[in-house]
């Protein structure tokens, strides 16, 4: 099997179906009264979680392409932004539902006067117009250069989801503060003459076209 | 207004207002009762079981009787209560108390009590609890992270607790703190707060008859990640005022520190007083998630207990007294 098969074949349905467990064990837990005294606050922890987890795995996956040489890993990128951009769309719907009922005063006050929720929103709507362009039809209307721009906005809504978190913690900030360093690292690893490096390690370097997927199906 | 008082009264013998207010109360007879009824609260003396759960553990704590102030609300499960609170001295997890506890020792006690009182010295539990009658206390818990509780206490009130210590006219405020046993307490080997861990409260607010000196849940003795053996509650402040595990009783004259004030002045005021009207700086405090309960619930003011404590705030900017 090649590279290209092992990617497609093996590592892509299998992370398909782990990126599906946080789901079902939430889903488990709240039949089988396993998620604690609080389920609400457990559901968009976890949610929330999962959300900044596979954002930040989406950013990965650049810089681990350069590192191994494995191009073929861009194929893995879009279904892990995708699941990053679903379990955001539950944590908020958790919010709007479990949390605030629909109440939209409620909403608009939070999302005006708390500033962790002003941030978590935005990264929210920034990640909207990344899920809508993920399709081979929109990179081709885009057109490989304005996509590439427009989708460095995952670098944004990763930063916005980061803050989101530290912000909200009341003294005890080591998860966020791991989340926040995994960011940092993804920005050095943007800066040109740290990504030349990287791509020296296995001598495997590609320029930048290649990180807009390519016009095939995957 | 300055009101002149005879010399020889102390002012921790004068009976608080609110006392003299629930006394007025309970001689009013039928209609106060119906009023008493309507708000949920029952009366001193009003007959009912003590609350039980078949999932509690513990010592069961003989000869409690029915305290007042109780809410006939629906209390939260056991498992709940003691598998899901903050006690940052075992972890700052919310289940972190419940699984590191473990190896506390809460027997045998000692509370050393000094400063501005005439019979300072070590008590042990007994002599701090045994001479009053262990009262059942069904009060809500709101916790400043927006969710609450609705706990079965036993205890005993505070103030006449700390009559017996007589406090001199220079108590003004009553501190309390936390024991330090970093081995015993995980949490503690983490320089996350400043311990040990350290509150207050204006001696009227001590000597409040809600405020209770808890020494079980659920008829039974407190549980480790509860607070064992000794803590407080103080129902109509947010749930970091009810200091844990409590060794150290000082009367002073000058306002006490708390440690969540000193962590972060802007966010924990001294009085911590529940009010859906006064924001956390990071977030609104006009609802809160009752455990158990899907969909959030209104935030009283004083936690529903303005009419045992409103008086103790009048005129004061409760914005800027936070």
């Amino acid at each position: 099997m090649n590279r290209q098969h092992l990617v497609s074949r093996v590592l892509k349905p299998a992370i398909f179906i782990a990126a599906l467990v946080p789901l079902a064990l939430l889903l488990w837990g709240a039949t089988h009264d396993g998620l604690g005294a609080n389920p609400i606050e457990t559901i968009t922890h976890e949610t929330g979680d999962w959300g900044l987890r596979f954002l930040l795995i989406t950013l990965c996956v650049t810089p681990l392409r350069r590192i191994t040489g494995w191009n073929e890993l861009i194929r893995l990128r879009r279904m892990l932004g995708l699941f990053a951009f679903f379990y955001v769309c539950l944590h908020f719907s958790t919010y709007i539902v479990l949390d605030a009922f629909f109440d939209l005063d409620y909403i608009l006050e939070d999302i005006t006067d708390r500033t962790y929720i002003t941030l978590g929103f935005t990264s929210f709507l920034l990640l909207i117009p990344l899920a809508i362009t993920s399709t081979d039809a929109m990179v081709r209307r885009l057109g490989g250069r304005r996509w590439r721009l427009l989708h460095r906005l995952a670098y944004a809504a990763a930063t916005g989801g980061v803050l989101h978190f530290l912000w909200l913690v009341k003294v005890d900030i080591r998860e966020p503060l791991i989340y926040l360093g995994i960011l940092l690292l993804l920005f050095l690893a943007r800066v040109p003459a740290v990504a030349d490096r990287l791509a020296r390690i296995r001598g495997a370097g590609r320029d930048e076209k290649t990180s807009a997927p390519r016009q095939i199906a995957t | 207004m300055l009101i002149k008082r005879p010399a020889d009264i102390k002012s921790s013998e004068i009976t608080d207002e609110a006392v003299y207010l629930d006394r007025r109360r309970f001689i009013g007879g039928a209609a106060g009762l119906g009023a008493a009824a309507a708000s949920g609260l029952l009366l001193p003396g009003a007959a009912s079981a003590l609350v039980s759960d078949p999932k509690a553990t513990g010592a069961v704590l003989p000869g409690i009787v029915d305290g007042p102030f109780s809410t006939d609300e629906d209390v939260t499960a056991y498992k709940d209560v003691t598998r899901y609170n903050n006690f940052y001295e075992f972890g700052t997890d919310k289940a972190d108390p419940s699984k590191n506890s473990g190896r506390f020792k809460p027997k045998p006690w000692k509370v050393k009590v000094l400063g501005e009182c005439e019979k300072p010295g070590d008590y042990d539990f007994d002599d701090i609890i045994g001479q009053h009658a262990l009262e059942e206390r069904i009060y809500r818990l709101r916790c400043v992270e927006r969710w609450s509780m609705v706990i079965p206490w036993v205890g005993v009130p505070l103030g006449p607790v700390l009559k017996r210590f007589q406090p001199t006219s220079k108590a003004k405020y009553v501190a309390f703190r936390t024991v330090f046993r970093p081995t015993e307490m995980p949490g503690q080997q983490r320089g996350i707060l400043d311990w040990p861990y350290v509150e207050g409260l204006r001696i009227d607010e001590a000597m409040n008859p809600l405020t209770l000196l808890a020494v079980g849940i659920y008829g039974r003795e407190l549980p480790n990640q509860n607070g064992a053996p000794i803590r407080l509650v103080v129902p109509w402040k947010y749930g970091y005022k009810s200091i844990k595990s409590v060794v150290t009783i000082r009367f002073t004259e000058e306002q006490p520190p708390m440690t969540w004030n000193m962590t972060l002045p802007n966010e924990y005021g001294f009085y911590s007083n529940v009010n859906p009207e006064v924001d956390h700086p990071r977030w609104s405090q006009a609802r809160e998630r009752r455990i158990g309960e899907i969909l959030k619930r209104d935030t009283l003011m004083f936690n529903g207990y303005s009419e045992q404590v409103a008086d103790m705030y009048s005129g004061m900017d409760l914005r800027k007294y936070f």
